[in-house]
């Protein structure tokens, strides 16, 4: 290991309000690792610090700069966007990555805003070619994909969460601990946190291998019992459409889309579902996709790969003891 | 108050959306253009309050082709007082820095209490552009709202992050971005499609905003490449004729997805 290695990426790390690193840390190290040295950066509330940057070492950080720091407790984002002002200052990094989440992009736009840098929103996948750091976005719902570069100077990323499937390797832990000037920017006042824990035996919907969705043809939130049905009858997670979150069948944190989760699931299946495009945008990277709803002209079956026009209430529970028979 | 909301046209995502493959930016010609649904939402925010609060002042402001006034408009007929657009060949290919560098400034210029946005558009899907906006123009962020309660002099609302739900309050001057959980925009009527031809509408240049398009002593994010993937094979479909379930069955076995 050398003192400055000339190819160091600053990866910000997000942790949740439980103390642990956000699922998306993993993703963003092996991203960083791809395209140079990752210095991690974890921002925390006193007494965090050790625990989350040994998580981070675990997943690939070469060095981990800490900060502890009780305003991250009751200020909102710019506690997070001092640290990283630090750290850039520290590292010297050819770019920044920070998850696409909410606190991610508030704290990568607003960097990018104080220090001038480019920023690159959403990518997918980032590289290197002769002349620096690439970055990949999948954009229209996955019909085109765009590169993007900085002209000079490093480039600030957001990468999407669950687009990067690669792992770095583990590190030994050296942890800094790093000083950071407050800027006294004025921020908005966090009053009160509270985690919602989901009591579900169920897949969590990010990342799972197999998923259900269910949409406003389900009828109703008690029909809506039938997509956990099938979805515990293949071990799936459950999702939602937006049409089906707003006619409250299903809480806000079940929805596949462009403004909820995205999916990359090995089997995806959507029940009574038409497929508005921003719902195809969450889901349609899926391997594998079957398709049930009344309405043969559905857009979603543009891209299912198993389509049946037909009524839900007849097909599903069929499809569900024909599952069960085999399991016999 | 004066209260500032950011709206965007954007290709109608019920129709196929394009790219330009030369250029890398969107085919404006391709699709039907629409005012953003969430930038509508974000407008039903600021309206809201201007019905209970009568000395309101509600802006709408873009920055877009010259061509999109027409969608702006929409904006006026739903209930704001006037409409700022930014028009200018010279910000055709401006990266997000220089499109919150050219939005901060027509903001400044305007003045404002509170400035309102959607989350993320339905085209870039960025969602960086409020906290950008929020440091150039030195006041706090407060984003990704599901629930705005606006006072005189602050505002607060409800956020879902990652694992939890977070109440969060901001003292105005503020940039806020909101989420779809917040309600349906209203929708024009007669009246107020009438009405709108009276409302101002300005219209400004880069040059206007003391704003330079093609400065590049700044660094650029720029497109270096842009390509379109093939399309999905399109797969089989069946109409169910009392077997639709198990051949669905007999194709995730086929699969190996059981």
């Amino acid at each position: 290991m050398t003192d400055h290695p000339a190819d160091p990426i600053l990866v910000v790390l997000e942790a949740t309000p439980g103390g642990e690193l956000a699922t998306s840390a993993a993703g963003l190290l092996a991203a960083a690792s791809q395209i140079g040295t990752p210095a991690a950066l974890v921002v925390a509330a006193p007494g965090q610090a050790p625990s989350l940057a040994e998580q981070a070492a675990a997943l690939g950080a070469e060095r981990v700069l800490a900060v502890e720091s009780a305003s991250t407790q009751s200020e909102l984002t710019i506690p997070h966007v001092d640290a990283v002002a630090a750290a850039a200052a520290a590292v010297a990094p050819q770019a920044v990555l920070v998850s696409n989440s909410i606190d991610g992009r508030d704290i990568a736009g607003r960097f990018a805003a104080r220090t001038g840098a480019p920023i690159a929103v959403d990518a997918v996948g980032l590289s290197r070619d002769e002349e620096g750091i690439v970055a990949h976005h999948s954009v229209y719902g996955g019909a085109y994909t765009v590169d993007s570069a900085a002209t000079f100077g490093p480039l600030v990323v957001t990468v999407r969460q669950g687009a990067v499937d690669a792992r770095a390797e583990a590190r030994a832990l050296a942890l800094e601990s790093l000083e950071v000037a407050a800027s006294g920017a004025p921020s908005a006042a966090i009053e009160s946190v509270e985690a919602v824990t989901e009591a579900s035996s169920r897949p969590e919907l990010r990342g799972a291998k197999r998923v259900v969705s269910g949409g406003r043809g389900l009828g109703s939130a008690e029909q809506f019992a039938l997509v956990e049905e099938l979805a515990d009858a293949l071990g799936a997670a459950v999702g939602a459409s937006r049409a089906a979150v707003d006619a409250g069948y299903i809480p806000a944190s079940h929805q596949v889309g462009q403004t909820g989760v995205s999916v990359s699931p090995q089997l995806y299946v959507a029940l009574g579902i038409s497929g508005a495009i921003q719902h195809r945008a969450g889901m349609q990277t899926a391997k594998n996709i079957v398709a049930v709803n009344k309405d043969p002209e559905a857009p979603i079956f543009d891209v299912a790969d198993f389509g049946v026009v037909g009524d839900v209430f007849t097909v599903v529970p069929q499809l569900i003891s024909a599952l069960a028979e085999r399991k016999r | 108050m004066k209260i500032i909301v950011l709206v965007k046209e954007v290709p109608d995502t019920w129709g196929e959306r394009r790219l330009d493959l030369e250029t890398g930016l969107a085919d404006r010609a391709a699709s039907e253009a629409v005012l953003d649904e969430i930038g509508e939402r974000a407008l039903e925010v600021a309206l809201a309050y201007a019905d209970a609060h009568a000395d309101t002042e509600v802006v709408v402001m873009s920055m877009a082709p010259e061509s999109a006034a027409a969608t702006i408009r929409k904006g006026l007929a739903m209930g704001a007082g006037s409409a700022v657009h930014i028009a200018d060949p010279g910000l055709a290919a401006a990266d997000l820095g220089l499109t919150a560098r050219t939005l901060a400034a027509a903001i400044r210029r305007i003045g404002f209490d509170l400035v309102i946005t959607g989350n993320v558009s339905t085209d870039g899907s960025g969602g960086v552009l409020p906290a950008m906006l929020a440091e150039l123009l030195e006041v706090p962020n407060a984003t990704a709202l599901s629930s705005v309660e606006i006072a005189d002099d602050s505002v607060a609302g409800t956020r879902n992050i990652e694992g939890g739900t977070m109440r969060v309050r901001a003292s105005l001057p503020a940039v806020i971005s909101i989420t779809e959980a917040l309600p349906d925009a209203r929708f024009p009527n007669f009246k107020g499609i009438m009405a709108a031809k009276k409302k101002p509408f300005e219209t400004l240049s880069a040059a206007d905003l003391g704003i330079e398009p093609e400065d590049l002593s700044v660094p650029w994010s720029i497109m270096t490449a842009v390509a379109e993937k093939p399309p999905r094979a399109a797969g089989v479909k069946i109409t169910d004729e009392g077997d639709g379930g198990t051949r669905i069955a007999e194709f995730l076995i086929e699969n190996r997805l059981v």
